[in-house]
């Protein structure tokens, strides 16, 4: 039986006074979770393993910093307003997939498309200023074959760029999958999971944000 | 075109690569075609490459497992072989390829032996345990057994193209990086594992999610058997340190491809970087291994013991003990690294403590067995070898955690001597308790009691003919890894090592014999009620083999032991629990994502290694591809109906009524 089978039977026998839905039953020993429900938290799971996997490249960051072997340190190759144009486009890109969220729930095929184009141009714009940031080092002789240091900043920066990336490879698919067949249940629960990517992947942009670009600036 | 690969590639002017590549090339084409020229190869693709269900997927890893731990003995053979005869001369292999021998071991058992074997266990087991149909994700379930197996083969291929690395199994830098090891062999080790890699994490995730969202109602969490917890234990140790693995390796692969300096000897890299990194992966890993066969045992114990398992919550709370403290033992990997005596001491202190939780977990096995009627069948045997040799092997880490100790140990023969302690003597030995426990489960009819014996008494000799020696040898100042030396005193225990090794081998050939008389038998050793251990958790409540769906109806669990809770209900009121009620559901279609998937990502691999980037992004691409297709397919179930459920249901409570000696029901 349901969680929800469980709570109606319960509404049913005389109201639920405090219980709020939960009945007598703890949650635990309510049966399998719903469809919806498995995928979102088996997709949480997955996204930890990769905040785990970006934790080893913040470590190797952290110890690397100060290796610069006679090369630039963080504060010489930093450009703020650059790196502040990239926040804005990567935070009003998840904004628009925030929208196409909503025009997922409404079922509304045409205003999904318009958001998640909308997402996919400020995501291609971030991924263009950082290719720009990267290739601008590397033409000044500072590429990541310089130093240990600068090994771990493109590969910090980079890993994040690459999940962009990929981001709006699946992102594009799921454009296509939802002109072809609309809003079935398999293809709301992959939008959720896009989303939920998306999202992480601005999360991890605030923790580079804070320790490659603003604590490199402070030296 | 080919980037690197050339004919020259292939080792013309080494004759054992080569011949046992034939060897085993050979076998597999006759197998296929074989296969084939018998029909089999529809069933094959459609009941097992492309099948979804988790029991299938299990067994696949399992067998995988054991063809692989085959490979892996052959090469230990060669070592022990190797340095029985090399005392004062080179022995006959040459040190390129002896190298590669010993590398390739620690590889392939680790990774493709231990891993597959107990995911293997975990993925047949853990839903059935739970009683739910399937694991949360069936189709990524199969994805993840191709991605190891593509991992597995590429391994292979570097046996006969190219060569593998010569690094030892964790490819130490700078030894692994490009200036010292130009060829291909550590670029294989590395996307050998990087793709494996993807597939175990991705089975953790599966698993986890499984255990946590998808329990038979009732099945609360201080309701489930104990191998469950171990399990959900074990899978988060993967989520959470396998992504350490894959960022370390990329790091070495950035290095290796594009001139980083992560861990070079140049421009500010830091070797023990790597070293700290890939053993904050390598000890919860080493725990990922054990802490399901701890699971396997103490249902084991429990079953052949006739009781429950004693102290079922302590054995959650040391499960989950082991589970967080394996993250702060690291360091003991590498005392010498010169971190300091506080430092040094931190770490020694806190491993020291790993051994507390796993002392309740002995002492708990023990008192299980105390005052029950024991029934020594072969997995019981294997458990109660488990308890003796492990503790062994648990107290000379032990006294390796002493940091002043390890200073004089490390990197010896008495290193090699206690890993092997405890992963043969754990790890191994619940792999072939729970092979023998659960056969009868997946396949009907239980395994040979007599070959099984066979195997464990020589396996169990053996262990100790070849392991025991390797202690005194440590003891002696034998280091690990030496192609030939020439201290006349060693030899005499390394003929005995190698005689150890003989008689695994012989265990090993009992095992092969005690599967085909099995299965020669299997009319005589059919287990008729599913149930033929008077088993205690919701696997055996089913029929063996098990319905693709498990179970017609989710059992309505009310305790622990939740069928030992409904038989002796059953037992006692001389008559079956009330008929359910039967409805339809759906179960997922089988598909070949995974195969495919492996297929790209093998080439892409196998390119990578060779420097060939056209195939590297159409095997990528190729792999996306593959995933789309499969996201587009409109049927991804099929149904299962009410009747149809309520007719295999009413099969299965026949048996269960013969099997308990209780009127059979009037069939309506």
């Amino acid at each position: 039986m349901s969680a929800d089978a469980i709570a109606a039977e319960q509404r049913a026998q005389g109201g639920d006074p405090h219980k709020l839905g939960r009945g007598d039953t703890p949650p635990s020993e309510r049966g399998p979770a719903p469809k919806r429900i498995v995928v979102s938290y088996g997709f949480w799971i997955f996204l930890l393993t990769d905040f785990v996997m970006f934790a080893g490249f913040f470590a190797a960051y952290a110890v690397l910093a100060k290796a610069t072997a006679g090369g630039p340190a963080a504060r010489d190759i930093v450009e703020l307003p650059l790196v502040g144009a990239e926040t804005a486009l990567l935070l009003a890109s998840s904004f628009a997939c925030g929208m196409a969220g909503i025009a997922t729930a409404a079922k509304n095929r045409k205003w999904f498309q318009i958001a998640m184009a909308a997402t996919a141009i400020l995501g291609a714009g971030f991924l263009a200023l950082e290719a720009h940031e990267f290739l601008t080092l590397i033409a000044e002789g500072h590429g990541p074959q310089r130093s240990a240091f600068l090994s771990a900043f493109f590969a910090l920066v980079g890993c994040h760029g690459v999940h962009v990336t990929l981001g709006l490879l699946w992102l594009t698919t799921m454009m296509a999958q939802v002109q072809a067949k609309g809003f079935p249940d398999e293809i709301v629960r992959r939008i959720a999971c896009f989303s939920l990517f998306w999202h992480a992947l601005d999360i991890i942009w605030v923790a580079l944000f804070t320790t490659v670009y603003l604590l490199g600036v402070a030296g | 075109m080919f980037g690197k690969l050339t004919l020259h590639s292939i080792p013309w002017d080494q004759p054992i690569p080569l011949i046992a590549a034939a060897i085993v090339g050979g076998a597999l084409f006759a197998t296929l075609v074989w296969t084939w020229r018998a029909g089999h190869i529809p069933y094959l693709w459609n009941e097992w490459i492309t099948s979804v269900d988790h029991k299938r997927i299990g067994v696949m890893y399992c067998l995988f497992a054991l063809v692989m731990l085959v490979r892996g003995f052959v090469d230990a053979a060669m070592m022990r072989s190797q340095q029985a005869i090399a005392e004062g001369n080179g022995g006959y292999l040459p040190p390129e390829h002896y190298d590669q021998i010993f590398s390739a071991h620690g590889t392939i058992m680790i990774f493709f032996v231990a891993m597959p074997f107990m995911i293997g266990i975990m993925n047949f087991v853990v839903p059935l345990q739970l009683g739910v149909r399937d694991v949360a994700f069936p189709t990524l379930n199969n994805v993840s057994f191709w991605l190891t197996a593509s991992g597995a083969l590429l391994i292979n291929v570097s046996l006969v193209v190219g060569e593998f690395a010569k690094t030892g199994w964790l490819a130490y830098p700078p030894l692994s990086e490009l200036r010292f090891s130009p060829g291909v062999g550590v670029d294989y080790y590395l996307w050998a594992l990087q793709i494996s890699g993807v597939g175990t994490l991705l089975s953790g995730v599966n698993l986890v999610t499984t255990i946590l969202k998808m329990r038979a109602p009732g099945m609360g969490y201080t309701r489930m058997p104990m191998f469950c917890w171990t399990s959900l234990a074990s899978n988060l140790l993967i989520v959470a340190a396998f992504p350490i693995l894959t960022a370390t390796l990329a790091m070495l692969l950035l290095d290796r491809y594009l001139g980083f300096h992560f861990f070079t000897n140049d421009l500010g890299g830091n070797q023990m970087m790597f070293v700290n990194l890939i053993w904050a992966w390598g000890h919860p890993e080493v725990y990922i291994l054990i802490l399901p066969a701890f699971g396997i045992f103490s249902e084991v114990v429990s079953t052949f013991s006739s009781k429950p398992l004693f102290g079922y919550r302590s054995m959650i709370v040391a499960t989950m003990v082991i589970c967080i403290l394996s993250f702060m033992v690291w360091l003991h990997h590498f005392f010498t690294m010169g971190a300091g005596a506080d430092v040094n001491g931190f770490f020694g202190v806190t491993t020291m403590i790993i051994a507390v939780p796993t002392g309740v977990k002995v002492f708990n096995w023990l008192f299980t067995m105390y005052g029950g009627r024991i029934r020594f069948h072969v997995p019981m045997m294997w458990a109660v070898a488990f308890m003796i040799t492990f503790v062994i092997g648990g107290m000379t880490g032990v006294l390796l955690a002493v940091p002043p100790a390890d200073f004089v140990l490390h990197n010896s023969l008495f290193l090699v001597a206690h890993f092997h302690n405890v992963i043969i003597g754990g790890v191994l030995f619940g792999a072939f308790a729970g092979y023998n426990y659960w056969f009868p489960k997946a396949f009907g009819f239980r395994l040979d009691e007599f070959w099984g014996k066979t195997a464990f008494w020589l396996w169990v000799v053996g262990f100790y003919v070849a392991f025991m020696p390797l202690y005194v040898l440590g003891l002696m100042g034998m280091t690990r890894r030496m192609q030939h030396y020439d201290v006349p005193e060693w030899q005499p225990w390394l003929i005995l090592a190698a005689f150890g090794a003989l008689m695994i081998a012989g265990g090993i050939a009992s095992q092969v014999m005690q599967l085909y008389v099995s299965i020669k038998r299997r009319k005589d050793l059919a287990d008729l009620s599913g149930d033929p251990w008077d088993g205690r958790s919701l696997e055996w409540i089913t029929t063996s083999p098990p319905p693709p769906f498990n179970f017609a109806v989710l059992p309505n669990v009310k305790g622990e032991e939740a069928y030992w809770g409904i038989k002796s209900q059953a037992r006692e009121n001389r008559e079956l629990s009330e008929t359910p009620k039967y409805e339809a559901f759906s179960i997922p279609r089988n598909s070949p994502t995974g195969f495919v998937t492996a297929f790209f990502t093998t080439a892409l691999g196998f390119a990578a290694v060779w420097h060939i980037w056209w195939l590297v992004i159409l095997g990528f691409l190729g792999a996306w591809a593959t995933f789309v297709v499969f996201a587009w397919r409109d049927e991804n179930e099929t149904e299962v109906t009410a009747e149809e459920a309520r007719q295999l249901d009413d099969k299965r409570r026949a048996a269960k009524a013969r099997m308990l000696d209780i009127p059979a029901e009037a069939t309506a």
